[in-house]
């Protein structure tokens, strides 16, 4: 479903390369798995696949179901099924969570020729699948991610991930910051989601999160690349190891 | 000292086109105010508050023209059930007026102030307008006091049970309309006043507003989307011990448009509140100048004002807050924030706190920038297509100067207003 092939990024101010040729093959309703050391290019990819600025592509393609990624603007990547759950979320003074989430629904509803979806309908949906997240109501109303802590910005990703109905997730760190029962409800909120159809991209630094949404697969992103790919033991090794070996084995 | 030749001769020049309208009661406070202009002399490009906005097409003998815009859409108060009170070019539209009487409030036009000698509305016409002219002089004001021709004078006993709605429609393409309004707030007596509408080709509205002891006064002013029009408005407020003053201007389009509010806190424990939000394009040029003083001990003062500015637009906001050696617990508060919408917008700021009393709370703020494109992407990442994703937070940045009036009903009207205004790039 989600095909990187020879990805080469560079930033575009600087003359600086981040990803080398990354190779990459999400399949449908799979969840696969990236760590790597801090600087290897995680986040970037992300950023890259999503659509944000500041970044120039010099070689290799990314493609969502046959559709060549790299060439839609951001909005039109969510609108063909792409979703990233930011690292930090970003706070947005003055714009409602509802009034955001609901705008952006319909929008992508819209980009994709479906009917919008009735307020009824929205707010139906929302009340109960911020439930399941132990979202309150009072924090639907407050403005995006303003004042929230650093568990209720994970958890509203997740809402927002829940709403949109994405074909393809990438969660950058998505357990960054959250102690152990804020990242249990996220990963339950994540686990949720898998419906054997739904593809996830989890990149994060602890063994910890794939005890909870266990992956299919588990890459090592170093310098760039994918240096190495694996089952979930290889998480386990991270863990227990570090890097160094696996760093030792690609030079 | 006489006044240097360039501004003597512009002020002989409009004064010759004028004609002050007959008095009555008013007529020594008429003949007050013309020599006021006579001594400060009509606005002129070197005067320090005049800086950033050119007066010259305020100040000239004619009007220049504005076509009249064509409206879309039903005016902006319609549905409110108000008292509404209509001018066409500065002149009182009875057809269209309803009837002026309303239970708790007591409305006389000017002109008729002329016939009958109303003994509130002498005490107060013009009154307040020379009180404002001290540091600052403000000569269009007192231009206005001698040769309006007519307006409302508003004694408000109660509590009307609706708004009263002046609506200002402008009609032909040269029209000079001058409107003066008096608005006496009685002892625990509250009532909400709003406007809205281009007025004129070129437009000097003056507001007195006298509100005594626990009384409270709302306006909220809509000033139009008509782009050719120009307006010089001034608003000079008293208030009393306990009193309350929410007033805020929303702003769309206008080659030139100059607000300015003058407010005097003189009783203890007493608030204004003054906000205005605008949108503006291309040669647009709208500005803010606002002039609270604190007198009373332990009033609170706010001054929020937001501008949004593309293709060249240019905002100007001047505020000051005088804090005298009598107004201890002072609590002051002034942001003026532009969102410039691309490189070639304009914004000039000049805050200014003048501060006697040693135990106050003042607070001064200003910024302009661009988008929040972090901000910008989140939204476009989650499928919000660039243009409305600029729209969504376009509108959160002017929501802190429209949250200000406090009714609900009207915030929801400006907002989805703003909206459709937006998404139609005004």
């Amino acid at each position: 479903m989600l095909n990187i092939n020879n990805l080469h990024v560079q930033l575009e101010d600087e003359d600086k390369q981040i990803l080398k040729g990354v190779d990459l093959t999400v399949e449908a309703g799979k969840v696969h798995a990236i760590m790597g050391p801090n600087g290897s290019g995680k986040s970037t990819l992300s950023y890259v696949l999503s659509g944000k600025g500041g970044y120039v592509v010099t070689e290799g393609t990314a493609s969502l179901d046959g559709q060549d990624l790299l060439d839609l603007e951001a909005e039109e990547r969510a609108a063909a099924g792409l979703f990233l759950a930011f690292q930090y979320p970003v706070e947005i003074p003055g714009v409602g969570n509802m009034t955001f989430l609901r705008t952006a629904v319909n929008a992508q509803r819209k980009a994709r020729g479906e009917d919008e979806m009735s307020a009824a309908e929205f707010l139906k949906e929302v009340r109960a699948t911020a439930k399941s997240l132990k979202i309150d109501a009072d924090m639907l109303k407050r403005p995006v991610n303003v004042g929230f802590s650093g568990g209720e910005k994970k958890r509203n990703e997740i809402l927002q991930m829940a709403m949109l109905s994405p074909k393809m997730c990438i969660l950058d760190e998505t357990d960054s910051g959250l102690d152990v029962d804020a990242m249990k409800l996220v990963a339950e909120g994540v686990n949720a989601l898998r419906d054997g159809k739904r593809g996830f991209l989890v990149i994060t630094h602890y063994q910890r999160l794939l005890d909870h949404i266990k992956p299919d697969v588990v890459h090592i992103m170093a310098n760039g690349r994918i240096i190495k790919s694996g089952g979930p033991e290889l998480a386990l090794e991270v863990e227990n190891n570090g890097y160094a070996d696996i760093l030792a084995e690609v030079e | 000292m006489a006044l240097p030749d360039l501004k003597r001769t512009a002020t002989e020049a409009r004064l010759a086109e004028l004609t002050m309208p007959v008095g009555g009661c008013l007529a020594e406070a008429r003949r007050a105010a013309l020599s006021r202009v006579q001594t400060m002399g009509l606005p002129g490009r070197r005067d320090e508050y005049w800086k950033y906005t050119r007066p010259e097409t305020l100040v000239q003998s004619t009007a220049p023209k504005a076509a009249v815009f064509v409206h879309d859409e039903a005016p902006i108060f319609e549905n409110f059930d108000c008292l509404k009170i209509v001018f066409v070019d500065g002149v009182f539209d009875v057809e269209a007026s309803d009837n002026l009487e309303l239970e708790g409030v007591q409305i006389d036009r000017l002109s008729d102030l002329v016939a009958q000698d109303i003994h509130w509305a002498k005490d107060l016409y013009g009154v307040l307008e020379a009180r404002g002219q001290d540091p600052v002089s403000r000569p269009l004001a007192a231009l206005n006091t001698a040769f309006a021709d007519d307006g409302v004078a508003i004694r408000v006993t109660g509590k009307p049970s609706k708004p009263i709605n002046l609506i200002y429609n402008h009609n032909a393409e040269e029209s000079d309309g001058m409107l003066h309004h008096i608005i006496r707030v009685e002892s625990g007596a509250e009532a909400t006043v709003l406007e809205n509408g281009p007025a004129a080709a070129r437009f000097n509205k003056c507001s007195e507003i006298d509100i005594a002891d626990g009384g409270a006064l709302h306006m909220i002013c809509a000033q139009g989307r008509d782009h050719e029009r120009r307006a010089a408005t001034h608003l000079f407020a008293r208030l009393g011990k306990d009193s309350v003053f929410k007033c805020f201007t929303l702003t769309v389009n206008g080659v030139l448009t100059r607000n300015e509010t003058v407010v005097e806190l003189l009783g203890d424990d007493a608030i204004v509140h003054v906000a205005g939000a605008c949108v503006g394009d291309g040669d647009f040029h709208h500005d803010d100048t606002v002039f609270i003083t604190h007198v009373g001990e332990n009033c609170e003062s706010r001054q929020v004002f937001k501008k949004v500015l593309r293709n060249g637009a240019t905002g100007v906001f001047q505020g000051k807050i005088l804090v005298k050696a009598s107004a201890q617990k002072t609590d002051g508060y002034q942001i003026s924030q532009a969102l410039m919408l691309d490189d070639d917008s304009q914004f000039l700021a000049k805050p200014e706190l003048e501060i006697y009393a040693d135990d106050v709370a003042c607070s001064h703020g200003s910024t302009s920038g661009a988008i929040d494109e972090e901000a910008l992407f989140y939204l476009q990442s989650r499928g919000v297509p660039h243009k409305d994703a600029t729209n969504l937070l376009t509108l959160a940045f002017l929501a802190e100067a429209v949250d200000e009036i406090g009714n609900p009903d009207i915030v929801e009207t400006i907002v989805s207003r703003l909206e459709s205004w937006l998404i139609r790039r005004l």
